[in-house]
């Protein structure tokens, strides 16, 4: 008897599961994965987009710019977020891509607020991260070690800091965080911290530097007078179809990106007054 | 055919039944067998490919100490020395296994031999539960306590070894205990009436006779207590700051295998050298937990040898 009434249970969940499977087939749905820095904004965009179109569904997931781009590569998911362009990541054949930049973030060096630095230069700022500076002092600061903390190895925001901060120079190896909170806890946290942020993440727990009397704001970066930003891209393999390319056209759309992107701390693509190439070539838009 | 030959002739419904259980657990065997070894096969290829794929010889794989496997140094050789995260891991497991372990001996001996009743009605409970708290929350609460304890304590910003020491010891302590207990709980009753019918106190009875035949039992616990700290990755990573760099004290940030390996995931592309190169950590973690595993069979045999 008993064993009866665990196989009905058994044939029932089952069947639960299978409906589960059903209701899903019913709507449409597509994934976008990857970079934690864009997630945010695509996560909001994507459930304002289900509640006004019924059973078209975005799912959207984390995981880092490198499993944005290597998923879409092989084609698992639909969109591929990335801080990188495809080109800059080892691996990735990026002519079968499509990219679709729906927003620039600018990146802002980041430090415990009881040291007080409240400028320095781009040298200066690069010279921290390579280790040549290792005193707050010889910036101006108080006699107190800097603690270097760096975003994991790979990470869109570390490839972009070290590539228009750190230009040619190595970063010296320290401490390393997977998570944007995580890296603003401890620097909030810790005497002498220093590290570096998307804009959107920014609060008052940190305090932020100007570069070369250059302050980090929003109309800096669209200039370029505020070097360190980059593209937000979702990629799509080949030309993206169907319910993927209803959907970046929404976010492309110009009320998304004159409200929803600029009110979640990004910067639509549109206001930017300059175009950067892959290799980093700057050109004016007009 | 008269119908009791021919019932003796075909196969009982007994027989039947037998054939079809052996037959399942035959499945179930080799399902298991099959998808470790798939496991085996896939992490060997993945991690081999950085030696062999990538030539990077596997004496500097394991002995240089700078780890930018998206990087090449000056002569070309791509920057993969994993070094301090091997450091790290043996630092953080071997601290951990060395703190825990007297604690362990000592739960064990009082819920053994001090106080039986307390010891089954008050620890084992407490050990069960520590047992089955998951790791984040070890690590969640590593970070928000040991590791500001830490930097109010020694200054620095409190991630390393120590803080990774100290939530691995309170994770590992129930496995070492527990089986510590088992040990203890193993040794024939007549030892003890033997030391004591010879005069013997309590203490010696524990210590000179009781501890000395459990040891290969108690070591045992702590080989596995060992394996389960080498693995740990979430809890680990969360604490003990992520710096690839040899460690040099215990309160500066240092890294172990697995905890490059969960923030490496996201950020390489599979089949790039970064990529392959996080899978010979893996492969190392998988060698590893196989050593730990001969060792406790070393053991055991050993204290079977001893009986």
């Amino acid at each position: 008897m008993r064993k009866r009434n665990v196989i009905s249970l058994l044939v029932t969940f089952s069947l639960l599961l299978l409906a589960g499977c059903q209701s899903k087939q019913n709507g449409q749905s597509v994934t976008a994965v990857g970079s934690s820095a864009l997630q945010p904004l695509i996560e909001a965009l994507a459930e304002q987009y289900s509640a006004e179109h019924r059973g078209q569904f975005i799912n959207v997931q984390g995981g880092g710019s490198g499993t944005g781009l290597s998923q879409i590569q092989s084609g698992a998911v639909q969109m591929g977020n990335s801080d990188l362009f495809a080109e800059e990541k080892a691996g990735i054949k990026a002519d079968e891509l499509v990219d679709h930049r729906v927003a620039v973030v600018g990146i802002t060096p980041i430090i415990n607020k009881k040291v007080g630095v409240k400028n320095l230069t781009l040298g200066q700022l690069a010279q921290i991260f390579s280790g040549e500076i290792d005193n707050w002092q010889a910036v101006g600061g108080p006699d107190q070690p800097v603690v270097l903390v760096n975003r994991a190895q790979g990470s869109g925001t570390r490839t972009t800091f070290e590539q228009w901060v750190m230009k040619s120079r190595k970063t010296k190896p320290a401490q390393e965080q997977d998570s944007t909170g995580m890296v603003r806890s401890i620097v909030a946290n810790t005497p002498g911290a220093i590290s570096y942020l998307a804009f959107s993440y920014v609060d008052h727990s940190v305090a932020t530097v100007n570069l070369d009397g250059v302050a980090p704001t929003d109309a800096n970066v669209m200039t370029n007078d505020w070097p360190i930003w980059s593209y937000e891209h979702v990629y799509t393999k080949g030309k993206p179809t169907g319910l993927t390319k209803r959907f970046l056209a929404y976010v492309l759309s110009a009320d998304v990106q004159h409200q929803q992107v600029g009110s979640m701390g990004y910067i639509p693509v549109a206001k930017m007054t300059v175009e950067r190439s892959v290799d980093g070539q700057i050109t004016k838009v007009n | 055919m008269d119908p009791i030959k021919a019932s003796l002739l075909k196969k009982s419904r007994a027989a039947k039944s037998e054939t079809r259980g052996k037959l399942i657990s035959l499945v179930c065997i080799s399902l298991i067998v099959f998808i470790v070894l798939a496991i085996f096969y896939f992490v060997a290829s993945r991690g081999l490919a950085t030696f062999f794929k990538d030539k990077v010889s596997i004496g500097r794989f394991l002995t240089q100490s700078t780890w930018n496997p998206s990087l090449k140094d000056s002569h070309g050789h791509p920057e993969v020395g994993a070094l301090p995260m091997i450091m790290g891991s043996f630092g953080v497991t071997f601290l951990a296994a060395l703190l825990a372990t007297p604690f362990a001996i000592g739960a064990g001996i009082f819920m053994t031999e001090i106080s039986p009743k307390r010891g089954e009605k008050l620890l084992q409970p407490v050990m069960e539960l520590l047992v089955g708290i998951p790791s984040v929350v070890y690590g969640f609460i590593g970070l928000s306590v040991i590791v500001p304890a830490v930097r109010h304590l020694f200054g620095g910003s409190g991630f390393g070894i120590l803080a990774g020491t100290c939530v691995l010891f309170v994770m590992i302590l129930p496995t070492v205990t527990s089986m510590t207990v088992d040990a203890l709980k193993s040794v024939p009753r007549h030892y003890r009436e033997a030391s004591l019918a010879l005069g013997a106190t309590r203490w010696q009875t524990t210590w000179k006779v009781v501890l000395k035949a459990a040891t290969p039992g108690i070591l045992t616990g702590v080989v596995f207590g060992m394996a389960r700290a080498f693995g740990e990755a979430l809890a680990v990573q969360m604490v003990i700051g992520n710096a690839a760099l040899l460690p040099h004290n215990l309160i500066t940030p240092a890294s172990t295998l697995t905890s490059v390996l969960t923030m490496g995931m996201g950020n390489t592309v599979m089949g790039s050298l970064a990529n392959n190169a996080l899978w010979s950590l893996a492969l190392l973690l998988l060698l590893m937990s196989l050593l730990f595993n001969l060792l406790v069979r070393l053991i055991g045999r050993k204290g079977a040898m001893n009986r």
